[in-house]
């Protein structure tokens, strides 16, 4: 017990395994964080090179570099991948798991050793859907919504991809459970729940969609891979089934799942905006109930995916009303974070142009999903780029913003060390000009009634598609420079003080990284979370 | 250096974990109840004809070995309140007993099945039609996951005999026994549902 007053950082302290076995076996939410961070980095550039792949193969009508049979089996690998393996588990997994403890004035999650193991179940999930790329007969080319019946039907290799999906899903039930136990008991003294910071409160919502929508793709799941194995027939037509049930109980997880990814990202940029206006969050009470409104309402809105496949109109009209109410909610948080720079002292900072690019396209997403709500512009536009387009304004610009966003953020934290901010921004600027131009040539393309999941198409879509795949590259030059300036600056970067940004919540009252223990002493709150005079 | 890393134990927490893994556990099974509902509605005859052929005679048998199997580990917990170690093995050896018993009982009730080529895929069952394909197929769907979860309820009641055995369990520490009975409970109780839904509406 020498050097008594410094204590050691999470990354010196390596417990009682040596080597790598200091991070995989490691119990310490801080180290899981990390693994998490790295394997779904790796899973991301995997989903993204798929992507610009097939954008790549759009260039130009007809075959240009591959099959159609690969083009399906790269737009069903891409979804898994990016759905299952990074969006849903995404912010919380990563951020959730390094910040929640801190933010709540922890020293853990309340359950260490189970927090490990949904990362084994993360790591086992994927590793299942990619072995079914390379066994039985084929990839799977149902697209990730494995649809009946034809997921039952196809020759492709579907039973470790479902069932990957499925360990997933274990996986991610699991941090839900154990950020709520968290967020129950552990909160420190005085931190009621109106004191507590918005991310863990995001959180919180999340965790309860994770807990509770989550079985139903479970066992939805486990009746595909039996209606496989054995026949049942719970959605084959030929014995009794109804594959229209399929469809209803798949998007009574996979809506909710959606907020899954979106509200842990509403919450990273509800910490980005007041922190660098330096300025309390405008309605902090709002964006709470906000939030759980928006988990309550996305349990019931599955329909609105279902528009073309057949319901009565009682149920069209019902679906597409509450579609409407559940943009309410997210509408409110967007005016409150707009409220908060009003009059505020901006640090215009990489994090902060994020969170603000993040307002930029989570509004073209949000106002191209209520023209998709609506019955009769979504006759026209289902199954068209349009969706793929406010698919990806929504995912990748809502909650891929918001992560890179909580990414720079967070950064000096993690790290201990701060990232080159002229290349992080010159990043930022490729990234987005190229992101514009590949989805927003899609709406364009989608409205002229450009069918999604074909490789080919006709010669009228030719000059769009151009554009659209040159985007893609851009985008994935931006990306690239963006990761590579934070990992260079890993070795690079200068030392990180404990609050370079002027945070007011919990984690940067505590050195950059932090100590093993996060806390010497448990912090008592008397305060507000943003508490800016 | 090894010694700045403390120890934190919070049984309400475990419980409260405990109590959120079973809503989940109710929502797996929520869904196949949802599936159930729909094809009964479509079905009706044939799923009331189908039902005749269950033993109700076995299922009554069953149930009431789950339902004793429930109080004994019930009482267990009390036991090892009272310090009565002795008492709690004997208590979730007869659980254990119980619990194999009504797999033993599956078994035989699924062989019946079998004999009489009924069982999902099988050829004659799909001449009888939809109706009764889609009965048998969520009676095994259904009753089959019912008895994995009796398996891993019965793996997780024989380790916790066994940390009790090691006084690893004790009066003073004693919530995983209280959260294995939580989950053993939570099966009986989905039996409790499936029971009428398969063999009782007739």
């Amino acid at each position: 017990m020498q050097n008594n007053n410094v204590e050691p950082s999470f990354l010196e302290y390596k417990g009682k395994y040596k080597g790598i076995f200091s991070w995989i076996l490691s119990t310490d939410h801080k180290r899981i964080a990390i693994l998490y961070l790295f394997s779904l980095l790796t899973f991301f550039a995997t989903g993204a090179t798929l992507g610009l792949l097939m954008k790549l193969e759009l260039i130009a009508p007809g075959k240009t570099i591959m099959t159609a049979q690969t083009y399906n089996a790269f737009f069903t690998l891409h979804g898994i991948i990016m759905i299952f393996a990074v969006v849903i588990p995404g912010l919380p997994a990563v951020f959730g798991n390094f910040l929640l403890p801190i933010m709540i004035g922890a020293k853990d999650v309340a359950f260490p050793r189970l927090n490990l193991l949904s990362w084994y179940f993360y790591v086992t999930g994927v590793t299942l859907v990619l072995i079914s790329q390379f066994t039985g007969q084929g990839p799977p080319d149902t697209g990730w919504t494995f649809y009946a019946p034809y997921s039952f039907r196809t020759t492709g290799n579907m039973l470790p991809a479902v069932f990957g999906a499925f360990v997933l899903g274990f996986s991610s039930i699991l941090t839900g459970l154990n950020f709520l136990v968290t967020i129950h008991r552990m909160r420190a003294p005085g931190m009621t729940w109106l004191k507590m910071p918005l991310f863990p409160w995001t959180l919180y919502a999340t965790g309860w969609v994770q807990l509770l929508a989550t079985p139903i793709i479970g066992i939805t799941l486990l009746m595909i891979i039996a209606e496989r194995t054995l026949h049942i027939g719970f959605f084959d037509p030929t014995l009794g089934g109804d594959p229209l049930l399929y469809q209803h109980l798949f998007w009574t997880y996979s809506h909710p799942a959606v907020y899954i990814m979106i509200l842990p990202a509403m919450g990273a940029i509800s910490e980005i905006i007041p922190t660098f206006c330096h300025k309390t969050i405008f309605g902090y009470k709002f964006i709470v109930a906000s939030s759980i409104a928006i988990a309550f309402v996305g349990y019931f809105i599955w329909g609105h995916h279902m528009f073309t496949s057949g319901m009565s109109g009682t149920a069209l009209y019902t679906f597409s009303l509450l579609t409407f109410i559940v943009a309410i909610p997210s509408a409110i948080k967007v005016f409150n974070w707009i409220a908060t720079m009003h009059k505020g002292s901006i640090d215009l900072q990489t994090p902060f142009y994020w969170a603000v690019g993040f307002l930029f396209v989570f509004m073209i997403g949000g106002f191209t999903g209520l023209i998709l709500g609506s019955l009769a512009t979504d006759i026209h536009l289902h199954n068209t780029h349009f969706v793929v387009a406010h698919f990806h304004f929504i995912v990748f610009g809502g909650t891929g913003f918001a992560f890179f966003g909580a990414m720079h953020y967070w950064y000096p934290k993690i790290t201990g060390k701060m990232y080159d901010s002229r290349w992080a921004n010159t990043g930022l600027i490729i990234f987005f000009a190229g992101f514009i131009t590949l989805y927003g040539e899609m709406i364009f393309l989608g409205m002229k009634g450009m069918p999604r999941r074909y490789y080919d198409y006709d010669e009228v879509f030719h000059t769009g598609n151009i554009f659209s795949s040159l985007g893609a590259v851009v985008m994935y030059f931006g990306l690239a420079v963006i990761i590579i300036n934070l990992i260079s600056s890993l070795r690079n970067g200068a030392k990180a003080p404990a609050d370079p940004w002027g945070g007011k919540t919990l984690e940067w009252t505590i050195p950059s990284p932090p100590p093993v223990e996060n806390f010497n002493e448990i912090p008592v709150i008397t305060k507000g979370p943003y508490d800016y005079k | 250096m090894n010694t700045i890393l403390v120890t934190h134990r919070d049984d309400l927490a475990s419980k409260t974990g405990m109590w959120l893994f079973l809503f989940t556990e109710m929502l797996l099974f929520g869904g196949l109840f949802i599936v159930y509902t729909v094809y009964r509605y479509r079905n009706q005859v044939a799923f009331h004809q189908a039902a005749h052929e269950l033993s109700v005679i076995i299922g009554t048998i069953n149930t009431i070995i789950l339902l004793i199997s429930s109080t004994t580990i019930a009482m267990s917990i009390t036991a090892i309140q009272k310090k009565n170690k002795k008492l709690a093995l004997l208590l979730l050896g007869t659980t254990i007993l119980l619990g194999l018993a009504f797999l033993v009982n599956k078994y035989f009730e699924w062989g019946e099945h079998f004999k009489e080529h009924i069982y999902p895929g099988s050829a004659v069952l799909a001449l009888r039609g939809h109706g009764d394909v889609l009965f048998y197929g969520l009676y095994f769907f259904m009753t089959g996951l019912h008895a994995l979860h009796i398996i891993i309820g019965l793996i997780f009641i024989l380790v916790i005999a066994m940390s009790i055995f090691n006084d690893k369990i004790n009066s003073e520490n004693y919530v995983l026994l209280e959260n294995s009975g939580l989950y053993w409970h939570l099966v009986d109780l989905i039996w409790i549902f499936l029971f009428p839904l398969f063999y009782l509406i007739t």
